[in-house]
């Protein structure tokens, strides 16, 4: 159809995507009902009870330990799940054994598991009866169920898949041929494995740490099992937020949800800048 | 530095990628492995750098024997199919890669280091470029990139596979010269390995086909043209048309009235001809049924139009066009054929050419070995 000099350029600039009002106006919705209308409700909340009270509330010996304690826990996790998932990517992609396939599933399957079903089977497999429990009690005189390691422990397992999934495809993409050039240049396998391999895992890497430590903060079935609740020592914030609503502090509650959603966007924030500046060196 | 390859034989499974090659490249060659995909090019080449295990055989290289010496150990520069630069490193920081890895004793400092790759990105014709990324260089940029990173080592033996796979026409010409002209400046004994045979002739001293893990032919690029030791090779190079036919009593006819017999000297039998566009002469002809007739008519050189020309049965052969007599499609043609290479049922080989019979009934018939490419002389029919 003709539509003649009176539309502007700028106001039917034609593009090969099709859909891109109707799409943008459908996702801008739904976002807006999923994520951001709930954030904002979060947001508001805890303001019913006044700057003074939120702080006053926010203050709380026991509200700081149990922030300290999940986000340690979980950037601990994390941590620990970055090389562990990239040992585990590298076993997947790189090596061929039998039973491969079943390690590539058996890596989902947290993903799948009610997290309640795996804090149940790591509090059984390590309280101080447990099958590694007692022999860790009785070796070391370690505890690792109701103390806070029990807490990493538990984030661990949920954590894990994330790392491994996301530097997974990067690694495969990756090919042989980089490890086999600097190999030809002369390079050693450690220097290959830090110089070639690493740095181009590294913004994967730092995605998998950012997504398994979003995971891990917000974990709450594994880790209530495990854990052992314990006011001021292992006692996490999610829990502290449930213990309020039982007790109707519903603006207490949205209080300690505003402040891990504020750290923890802080977090991702500092994670994605890092993560620019490494693409940025790769651009 | 020369290379010596004696009976390799690298398996993968089942099939034999190399099954018994043998090779000798001499020091400051230009040797290049030319072949269908498939035929164990790569992996030949990948023996070499270390990169894959030999079976059998061994590979000597500067009279070193290489069984067991790790790729790193080798000192062979290798530019890679898809050059596999390091993506996450500047230009400047690839092509210093070789030289940073080396042991502390012999690593040259910063300065020396930073000369070294100033003067290879000078060599490479790429100063430019030093403080790009590999991400925002075309294909041919890149291809420099990674020979400056192989040449870094200053190895004494290069291996370049498929190094101009991924650039266009026009720029795999300009640097296939410029390539050939840095070897001659820089002697270092090259291997190439290509499926390109237009590229092989052009740039090597010396071509080995190899086909189905063996060397089928090593030979200068001339020799392989004028006399294919297998009919593989005869098939392979030179655009040449696969064509049965039978010999009896030192003739060879290919039962097509369209193509004239052949003399040869082979034992009766069954036999294989190879005919080269410029071997085969089309021109018109009265309309009859079992003439050829052209399919397609494209300009070659010397105002001399290559065609196709279908043939009865279904056969579709490659001929030039007779200088100065236009074919049009669709057109009535008769071939004059001017050699040939026969492969006869012992496997011998001859370069076979018209019967007498068909020198007498073509009076304009030209002198015997005219043929070749841009040899044909010049005469208006």
């Amino acid at each position: 159809m003709s539509a003649g000099p009176a539309l502007s350029p700028r106001a039917r600039r034609q593009t090969a995507i099709p859909g891109f009002g109707l799409a943008f106006g459908i996702t801008l919705f739904w976002l807006s009902a999923i994520v951001l209308v709930p954030l904002l409700a979060l947001l508001l909340r805890p303001f019913e009870l006044g700057l003074d009270g939120l702080w006053a509330s926010l203050a709380e010996p026991r509200v700081a330990a149990s922030l300290r304690l999940s986000f340690g826990a979980a950037l601990l996790a994390a941590a620990l799940a970055a090389p562990l998932g990239l040992l585990l990517a590298w076993a997947v992609v790189r090596l061929r054994f039998p039973g491969r396939a079943v390690l590539d599933a058996a890596i989902d399957l947290p993903f799948a598991l009610p997290t309640a079903v795996a804090g149940l089977a790591l509090t059984a497999l390590l309280a101080p009866n447990g099958w590694l429990g007692a022999p860790l009690a009785a070796w070391f005189g370690w505890q690792v169920a109701f103390t806070p390691a029990g807490i990493v422990v538990a984030l661990l397992f949920v954590a894990l898949p994330f790392t491994a999934r996301t530097v997974e495809p990067v690694l495969r993409d990756l090919g042989r041929e980089a490890e086999e050039a600097a190999a030809t240049l002369g390079a050693s396998r450690l220097q290959t494995l830090r110089r070639v391999v690493l740095p181009a895992l590294a913004p994967a890497l730092l995605t998998g740490f950012g997504l398994g430590f979003a995971r891990a903060v917000g974990e709450y079935g594994s880790v209530i099992f495990i854990a052992g609740n314990m006011p001021m020592v292992s006692e996490i914030a999610p829990l502290l937020i449930t213990i309020r609503l039982e007790q109707f502090d519903y603006a207490g509650a949205a209080a300690i949800g505003l402040a891990m959603l504020l750290l923890a966007f802080g977090v991702l924030l500092l994670l994605n800048l890092a993560q620019r500046a490494l693409r940025r060196g790769l651009a | 530095m020369s290379v010596i390859v004696e009976g390799l034989v690298r398996r993968f499974g089942a099939t034999a990628a190399l099954d018994g090659v043998s090779l000798s490249i001499r020091e400051g060659e230009f040797a290049a492995l030319l072949g269908p995909s498939g035929s164990g090019k790569t992996t030949l080449l990948r023996v070499l750098a270390g990169l894959e295990p030999q079976e059998a055989g061994r590979v000597a290289i500067a009279g070193r024997e290489m069984a067991g010496v790790p790729a790193r150990e080798r000192g062979i520069g290798v530019v890679f199919q898809n050059y596999a630069l390091f993506r996450h490193m500047s230009v400047f920081d690839n092509i210093a890669f070789g030289l940073s890895v080396q042991p502390r004793g012999r690593r040259p400092d910063r300065a020396e280091t930073a000369a070294r790759v100033r003067e290879l990105l000078r060599l490479t014709q790429i100063p430019e470029l030093e403080r790009r990324w590999p991400d925002q260089l075309s294909g041919g940029q890149r291809q420099r990139v990674a020979l400056a990173r192989a040449l870094a080592i200053q190895p004494k033996l290069l291996l370049l596979d498929e190094p101009f796979g991924a650039l266009d026409a026009l720029v795999r010409r300009e640097v296939r010269r410029w390539l050939r002209g840095l070897h001659e400046r820089l002697g270092i004994t090259t291997i190439l390995v290509t499926h390109d045979q237009e590229e092989a002739m052009e740039l090597a001293d010396r071509v080995a086909v190899m086909d189905r893990g063996r060397i089928a032919q090593f030979d200068a690029p001339a020799a392989i043209l004028d006399s294919p030791a297998t009919p593989f090779v005869a098939g392979f190079v030179g655009e040449a048309a696969r064509l049965e036919g039978a010999v009896g009593g030192g003739v060879l006819r290919f039962g097509q009235a369209a193509l004239p017999p052949l003399a040869v000297s082979l034992p009766d039998g069954p036999a294989l001809a190879f005919i080269r566009p410029w071997d085969l002469l089309a021109e018109p002809a009265a309309e009859a049924a079992d003439q050829g007739r052209v399919r397609q008519v494209r300009p070659g050189s010397q105002a001399q139009p290559r065609v196709i020309v279908d043939l009865p049965g279904g056969v579709a052969l490659d001929a030039m066009a007779r200088p100065g007599v236009p074919l049009e499609r669709g057109q009535p043609c008769r071939l004059r054929l001017l050699s040939a290479q026969v492969f006869g049922a012992d496997g011998r080989r001859e370069n076979a050419f018209p019967s007498d019979a068909q020198a007498e009934r073509d009076e304009t018939g030209l002198p015997r070995g005219a043929a070749g490419p841009g040899r044909l002389p010049l005469r208006s029919g």
